[in-house]
């Protein structure tokens, strides 16, 4: 009995106890107050959409695992300048072109330090041998590490590098040459991209030592301005930042990517603060109208266009390609396919690139003006044709299915009668090569700033069987204007080159340029810097965010509490 | 209370053997390579299945597999996820943790909020308090947990930002793994951060823990008002009446005891009820517990992780079951001394 009635009491007391606890707690909403010691004020939480495949993104193309290790992690050769995207320094400090344009000479940094990591400790600083390492694991196929990971560099395969490059030599310890085999005025900028990171050596002879190869390619050892704490798959990466940064001190503490693949979702950890930044946000007018976000976009280096194949008839007549791109809206494309979250095309080119060149008489919207030309081509009745809309979403184009039924309204008006054709993806890369395609719209995203990169691979004659030229369009005086620009490195001669270029896509238009898409993130306004770059993966390495913003009722809230305690007490 | 005790150990014994027979049948419906399923193992070779088939006992009588099955669970091996090929028995230890700190915060919510309730409406017996507190009883009761999970986060996280929409804490704080229990691990932690950590904490858990106690409390103040209705009737008040011992010295000292010693049963009872709202709001609140882990292993069709998720949560379920009943009757000699005399 006196130990039920001791229990009793006990219990009593204890519900008591847990009453105030509840009410103290509950009074006590989210701290977000951002004093100087709080956690909070110099570390950034970043809701991605996507967990990466790998932490090296030689082996990679994908845009979420690039945006995830490329410019956190790692440091390229080169870098591109953020004022106009030249070339500036990076891990090279200088470099040397012979006259020929086929030796290149990197001077390297002395002063560059690898991440410091609970699995691996550098002894030593970053030079030649690691920048070798690092090229010779992508072109050499005996190298003990080419066929860790799965022996694919698919960026690397594009641009042909094993071909271009004969050799990479070691000068001294701070010095490299690369040889190549003929002169290409995009290598540069190729080592400046994502993909050409340097890795260390010294970490892959270790990893050797303990045959545990594999560890090169998930437990990255780099030079970025952030070294890997830890990574859980469909859950989280946590960052550190790098103390030794050679560039400048990173202002941010940690990094934590959350992986949240459902957009609303991050729009949900935005609002309720638990994200600083997101990216691609929906609702992006509720974030631009809140007091507390901003809305970031950038135009990136793409472009969604609508492809004739020129090899068949009526699509050989120039006149009718011309004909459809007067016939055809665009405005209202660029409005309800990509919610006029993109810009119009004026060209191949978009508007960020340094060769474009803005077109002034840019085909106008006029169904007279088509149907004459139709009339001149000799189809005054119009015609048959199939259009081809790729089945999957892309940056450049979100809705192809869509366009292609705006397109079909259109068309009408000139009597062209368009049939949609979709096939699933792979089916329809497959059969687009083949040429079985009337018209179709597709569309392009560069790796880098060159503007080669949209000319040669889209619509250069080698294209036409080996790359992404499925208009099958060939002009001997349009190749011959890419190898001269690609031959110089003067860059007023190239962008009279690449204009000239232009020129002649536009008299012939095998295909139209219709939109260049843009990226969208959304962040609290405190973060500050720039984070998403026109090309290529954000970049958090500038990132800050603003000093102590307190609550101006702090006070008040403490006195709440106070008063709470005495209620629980009575 | 030997008796009683015994009583209570055979039940829970014939149960959980009843229980493991059931999730032992699980292996037979399963669609699936049976091996596979069991041991999670999809990427086995021919080798290693022939030496699984050898493990599990997979060519011998039922009575062997059966056994082998127990021996298997008392060793805590329990296969790998067939997602992600972790074993099962490291998933649910830091899993299980996560759920049982939920379930007990918001069955401490439920019971702070339900049981004065019940006591005050029993009080004003028809009366305007009982009928507003009854309303909203009933009124509670009826709101589906996923529409309210919703509804809150989007009035609390949404548009005021008060409290957070995902996890259980901020993914800044880096707290080490020890009881698996994330407050006592953050007090063991030697974060500097750790008093931000614990905020961070209970922000996280506000929301969610007052969805899942919104329903068992409504069913708390219902049943508290009766219990308490039935205290006030009985003639050892009406003694104390006539004595002329204050209204307030009757409550507290003599109703409210004896109405919370019948509530205890039913808190128990409860408790299972309280593990499906639990599942659905971690589903909700992306809580890293066993219930979102064993309804994305569904989704997944990852047989290990449902056969052993399901066995661990009902054996749970039973325990907290079983203890209730173990406070009941310390805390009333009555039901002791029921079971005693029959």
């Amino acid at each position: 009995m006196m130990l039920t009635r001791r229990l009793n009491r006990y219990f009593l007391s204890t519900l008591m106890s847990i009453n105030l606890l509840l009410i103290l707690s509950a009074c006590a909403p989210q701290d977000k107050e951002q004093s100087e010691d709080s956690i909070h004020a110099h570390s950034l939480i970043y809701c991605s959409e996507g967990s990466p495949e790998t932490f090296n993104p030689q082996l990679v193309t994908s845009g979420t695992t690039i945006d995830a290790t490329s410019k956190q992690l790692y440091d390229r050769l080169l870098a591109f300048s953020p004022k106009d995207d030249s070339l500036i320094p990076a891990l090279a400090k200088s470099w040397h072109i012979t006259r020929d344009g086929k030796m290149i000479t990197f001077y390297l940094r002395q002063d560059v330090e690898f991440n410091h990591t609970d699995y691996f400790t550098p002894t030593r600083k970053l030079n030649a041998d690691d920048v070798i390492f690092s090229f010779k694991r992508i072109l050499d196929k005996n190298n003990p590490y080419h066929h860790v990971s799965g022996g694919k560099y698919p960026f690397f395969q594009t641009i042909n590098f094993t071909e271009l490059v004969k050799d990479i030599e070691k000068i001294n310890d701070y010095t490299i040459r690369f040889k190549l085999n003929h002169a290409d005025s995009s290598f540069l900028t190729n080592l400046a991209t994502d993909f050409s990171v340097v890795l260390s050596a010294e970490y892959a002879d270790n990893l050797t030592k303990k045959n545990q190869q594999h560890l090169l390619d998930t437990m990255p050892i780099g030079t970025g301005p952030y070294k890997l704490k830890e990574f859980r798959s469909g859950s989280f990466i946590r960052f550190y930042r790098n103390e030794h940064y050679w560039a400048h001190p990173v202002k941010l503490e940690q990094l934590v990517y959350d992986i949240t693949p459902l957009n609303t979702g991050r729009l949900t950890k935005l609002l309720a603060k638990e994200c600083d930044v997101i990216s691609y946000p929906i609702a992006h007018k509720k974030i631009t109208e809140h007091k507390d976000f901003t809305l970031d976009s950038v135009t990136s280096f793409n472009v969604g266009y609508l492809g004739f194949n020129v090899t068949k008839p009526p699509f050989n007549n120039t006149l009718v390609r011309k004909a459809i791109s007067h016939a055809i809206n665009f405005k209202a494309i660029i409005n309800i396919v990509y919610g006029d979250q993109a810009q119009l095309s004026t060209s191949l080119l978009p508007e960020s690139s340094w060769a474009h060149t803005s077109n002034k008489n840019h085909r106008e919207y006029s169904l007279s003006l088509a149907k004459s030309m139709l009339e001149a081509a000799g189809y005054p009745q119009g015609f048959s044709m199939n259009l081809w809309a790729m089945p999957i979403q892309r940056a450049y184009n979100p809705n192809a299915l869509k366009m292609a039924k705006l397109i079909q309204a259109d068309l009408q008006h000139i009597g062209i009668k368009v049939n949609i054709i979709s096939y699933e993806w792979s089916t329809f890369l497959r059969r687009l090569a083949a040429g079985e395609h009337d018209a179709v719209l597709l569309g392009w995203s560069a790796d880098q700033p060159d503007p080669d990169n949209f000319f040669t691979p889209l619509l250069s004659c080698s294209a036409r069987y080996t790359g992404g030229n499925r208009t099958f369009w060939c002009n001997k005086q349009y190749d011959a204007l890419l190898a001269k620009a690609l031959a110089t490195t003067n860059l007023k001669q190239r962008k009279k080159y690449y204009q000239q270029a232009l020129t002649i896509i536009d008299n012939e238009l095998p295909l139209i340029p219709i939109a260049h898409s843009k990226r969208y993130q959304a962040r609290i306004k405190t973060v500050q810097g720039k984070i998403l770059q026109p090309f290529g993966g954000i970049d958090f390495s500038t990132v800050s965010k603003l000093p102590a913003q307190r609550l101006v009722n702090n006070q008040t809230k403490k006195n709440n509490i106070k008063s709470n305690l005495q209620v629980g007490n009575n | 209370m030997l008796m009683f005790t015994l009583r209570r150990l055979s039940l829970f014994f014939f149960t959980m053997v009843l229980l493991s027979m059931l999730t032992f049948s699980l292996r037979y419906f399963f669609p699936g390579d049976m091996l596979i399923n069991l041991s999670g193992q999809i990427n086995a070779n021919t080798a290693e299945l022939k030496q699984l088939a050898i493990d599990y006992k997979i060519h011998e009588s039922i009575f062997s597999q059966y056994w082998q099955y127990l021996t298997n669970i008392f060793h805590g091996n329990l296969g790998l996820s067939m997602a992600s090929q972790l074993p099962i028995s490291t998933e649910i230890s830091t899993l299980l943790p996560a759920t049982i700190e939920l379930s007990i915060i918001a069955l401490t919510i439920a019971m702070v909020m339900g049981i004065p309730l019940g006591f005050i409406a029993a009080i004003y017996h028809r009366k305007k308090i009982d009928n507003i507190i009854l309303t909203f009883a009933i009124v509670g009761h009826s709101f589906p947990v996923f529409w309210l999970g919703l509804l809150v986060i989007l009035i609390f996280s949404i548009q005021l930002a008060w409290f957070p929409s995902a996890g259980d804490i901020s993914l800044l704080f880096e707290i080490p793994q020890q009881t698996g229990f994330l407050f006592i691990d953050i007090l063991l932690s030697n974060s500097p951060y750790k008093w931000q950590a614990f905020n961070s904490a209970l922000a996280h858990i506000f929301l969610p823990a007052s969805v899942v106690a919104l329903a068992p409390a409504t069913v708390f103040i219902r049943l508290a008002r009766t219990s308490m209705m039935e205290v006030l009737e009985t003639s050892y008040i009406q003694a104390a009446k006539t004595k002329g011992l204050s209204f307030i010295q009757i409550i507290y000292h003599h109703a409210i005891r004896n109405a919370l010693i019948k509530m205890i049963r039913h808190i128990g009872l409860q408790f299972a009820n309280l593990i499906t709202f639990v599942m659905i709001t971690e589903v909700i609140f992306s809580w890293p517990g066993i219930g979102r882990w064993l309804i994305v292993s569904i989704g997944q069709r990852d047989y290990t992780a449902i056969q052993n998720g399901l066995l661990v949560l009902s054996i749970f379920i039973f325990v907290v079951h079983i203890f209730t009943d173990f406070i009941y009757a310390a805390l009333n000699p009555l039901a002791r001394e029921h079971n005693h005399g029959s």
